[in-house]
């Protein structure tokens, strides 16, 4: 697969997309946000969150269970509205109106499939509703690079759950997002599915998308971040920038971290 | 986490030595306004002519629909607040007049039966009023059973408004059918006494139970509420959701 | 180009109605539910103290409500299986959006049942709906637009809840009766050759309904599913 298929692709979903008004963003900033916090009943599952992402950076999220950081996720997704703080993911302001949602691809525990269609329904459909012009060739195309073309016209839900994953993962990316929003995407893939997914990754962030990747996987993370980060009760412990830590021992203090809440 | 929860003065709660034996006045003096009101009925006021002594049942049965309606306006109108404000204490409102609610909607239909059974031979009539009610408790309940099925008090109080709103927009339709059935399909006249024409003596007394069972009403949802911020308190307290 | 509201409806209503189309599940249980009803309801009938002409429209209408119930209930299923909602919630597609194309399937899924069980009880209780078909056609339009109204909107709440088949049911039928009531009444009237003008007043009834809750459920639709 040629750095030059894939880019092209993309640009034809993002010239489709171009004329969704977006908002001059400060300083080329793909994700940014401000003391953004999230309620729900009195429990605070987001806290204060302040993060700035520019275009081509990959932002790995580490972090126990229930440190919000799907939640997180959810709201810079425009799937929960905040209830403090402010953000604006992809040149839009949360809360996105209809027009201006879809600026952000989502990848999630759950695949966000229709069992009952084929691969290719299914991510021709998310196309669609992203108001991607040529939707058969974008769909085609991300299908092609999560390495499932073949399997793309059996029902989704004849795949195996490593399969299910590769389509959900073309799924999010067909429309050719500027920011893409993943939640432990390495879960359930196999090799062959976890490098072609690393490769894709990769490939989005040459291209200027950013990513804010949440994962258990320290490995997999350090490899593809430019930025790390650790969170914990609903905000930041600490940010770093990946060329100013040493893998081996951020990977100590991180296990260490853990077992403090353990 | 364990020990007392302070639940602030509200009467009734729990401390660290059990439940606090406070009483609420105001509840007391609510009943006893109640209960006079059925003693004067009793007593004190005119036996009917046609109807007998059957009739007096009215003085409960049509005090009590008014708060059954009125109960689930004000749980309609707290939703549609709740729905604008987000404040969790509109949506314990509406849960608490939804609750009294349906047990005045309940004495309203068993009233109905035993006044209709020895004045009309019928222990039912599809009488217009009596099937709206009927509705209106359907709604209550359908109302009780989703919250009782909602785990996630946000979640719950978003899909309680939403349905308390459109309950309150059905009574109307439900009404205009149950009215077109009726004059479409010409029943046997039914005896009703109409209020305004009730003799100086009785209207008092229909006035008063009015009063008195509304004066009922508030108190009954004041204690009602205090116990819904009890368990939230507690809820919090606990960790988990209100 | 970003879908607007209709061209996103339309988008969701075709994909639930693949959807449907591939597994028919769900149609054929409403359906042969349907028949079985019709034919139940038969043997439960006295013929010379109730004509088939008063029967029949009762025994349509309660039918229809119960099968549209099963359609219903699959409506928003498929989108909680994988949490395939949130690939909708995250589009640039209007929330209304999403109600209508919604509403629009289960219209469809509702009139296939009139389809079918129109002809199957005028074939059973031997009464003549030809002569009066147009009207009854707009009755049965009518009155399937005010089910799926509030079916719709019912369905995508309950299917949050831990007693999803039972709340659905228990908390549409008090809704459905303002729909029910007018579309048995006009249909009796029809079967029994009244005038139009008695068929008239049933009819405002159903279209005023209509119009009110297609409106409101709309407006209401956002707050059940977003957080």
């Amino acid at each position: 697969m040629s750095a030059e298929g894939a880019g092209a692709s993309l640009q034809s979903g993002e010239a489709a997309a171009s004329h969704i008004v977006r908002q001059p963003g400060h300083a080329g900033h793909a994700v940014e946000a401000q003391g953004l916090k999230r309620a729900f009943g009195r429990r605070m599952a987001v806290n204060g969150v302040d993060l700035r992402i520019h275009a081509g950076d990959c932002m790995a999220i580490f972090g126990p269970n229930g440190a919000g950081k799907t939640t997180l996720l959810r709201l810079l997704g425009g799937l929960l509205k905040p209830t403090a703080g402010s953000a604006v993911v992809g040149g839009v302001r949360l809360p996105a109106g209809d027009e201006a949602r879809g600026a952000v691809g989502l990848i999630a525990h759950a695949t966000m499939l229709y069992g009952a269609l084929s691969a290719r329904e299914n991510v021709e459909f998310a196309a669609r509703m992203h108001g991607v012009r040529n939707y058969r060739d974008a769909a085609a195309a991300a299908l092609d690079k999560m390495r499932i073309l073949n399997r793309a016209s059996a029902p989704v839900r004849a795949l195996s759950r490593g399969m299910q994953q590769r389509v959900a993962i073309a799924r999010a990316i067909v429309h050719a997002p500027a920011v893409i929003l993943l939640d432990e995407p390495f879960t359930g893939l196999d090799d062959a599915g976890a490098s072609a997914l690393t490769m894709l990754l990769t490939t989005l962030k040459d291209g200027g998308a950013a990513l804010v990747l949440v994962t258990h996987n320290l490995a997999e993370g350090l490899a593809l971040a430019t930025h790390v980060s650790v969170m914990r009760e609903g905000r930041f412990a600490r940010c770093d920038e990946r060329s100013a830590i040493d893998a081996t021992r951020y990977q100590n203090d991180y296990r260490e971290l853990l077992s403090h809440d353990a | 986490m364990t020990g007392s929860v302070a639940v602030g003065d509200t009467p009734g709660s729990r401390t660290r030595t059990g439940i606090a034996p406070v009483v609420d006045w105001f509840l007391v003096a609510a009943s006893a306004a109640v209960v006079g009101t059925l003693v004067r009925a009793v007593a004190f006021t005119p036996v009917e002519m046609r109807q007998g002594p059957a009739q007096k049942i009215f003085y409960i049965h049509a005090p009590a629909a008014w708060v059954a309606f009125l109960a689930f306006g004000l749980v309609a109108i707290s939703g549609l607040l709740y729905l604008w404000l987000r404040d969790p204490r509109l949506d314990r409102f509406a849960e608490s007049s939804a609750e009294v609610g349906v047990v005045f909607t309940t004495v309203v239909l068993i009233t109905g039966p035993m006044w209709g059974r020895p004045v009309w031979g019928t222990w039912w009539t599809w009488d217009a009023r009596l099937t709206l009610t009927l509705f209106l408790w359907f709604v209550y309940a359908g109302y009780l059973v989703l919250r009782g099925a909602i785990d996630n008090q946000e979640q719950r109080a978003r899909y309680s408004a939403v349905l308390g709103a459109l309950g309150a927009l059905l009574i109307p339709f439900i009404h205009l059918s149950v009215y077109l059935f009726r004059t479409l399909h010409p029943q046997p006249i039914v005896m009703k006494p109409g209020a305004p024409s009730l003799p100086g003596e009785m209207l008092v007394t229909l006035l008063i139970a009015f009063a008195s069972f509304t004066l009922l009403y508030v108190a009954l949802l004041r204690a009602r509420y205090r116990l819904a911020e009890a368990r939230g308190a507690l809820a919090y307290q606990e960790g988990g959701d209100a | 180009m970003t879908p607007n509201a209709l061209s996103g409806a339309w988008l969701i209503a075709r994909k639930d109605l693949t959807i449907e189309l591939r597994t028919r599940t769900a149609f054929l249980s409403a359906l042969l539910f349907a028949l079985l009803a019709i034919v139940i309801f038969y043997f439960s009938w006295d013929p010379t103290a109730v004509p088939a002409s008063d029967l029949a429209p009762g025994v349509l209408w309660v039918i229809f409500t119960f099968s549209g119930l099963l359609g219903l209930h699959r409506s928003f299923g498929v989108e909680q299986q994988d949490r395939a909602i949130d690939g909708l919630l995250s589009a640039p597609v209007a929330r209304e959006a999403i109600y209508l194309g919604k509403a629009l399937a289960n219209l469809v899924f509702v009139v296939g049942i009139q389809i079918v069980a129109i002809p199957a009880v005028a074939l059973f209780y031997n009464v003549a709906v030809i002569p009066v078909a147009p009207a009854l056609v707009a009755v049965a339009l009518l009155a399937a637009v005010g089910l799926v109204a509030i079916g719709t909107l019912f369905s995508s709440m309950a299917v949050n809840t831990r007693l999803a088949e039972l709340l659905l049911p228990m908390l549409s039928l008090p809704f459905f009766v303002p729909v029910v009531v007018p579309a048995a009444q006009a249909t009796a009237k029809l079967l029994n050759g009244r005038p139009m003008a008695e068929v008239a007043v049933w009819l405002r009834l159903l279209g005023a309904f209509d119009i009110v809750f297609v409106a409101v459920c709309m407006l209401a639709f956002p707050f059940t599913i977003e957080e």
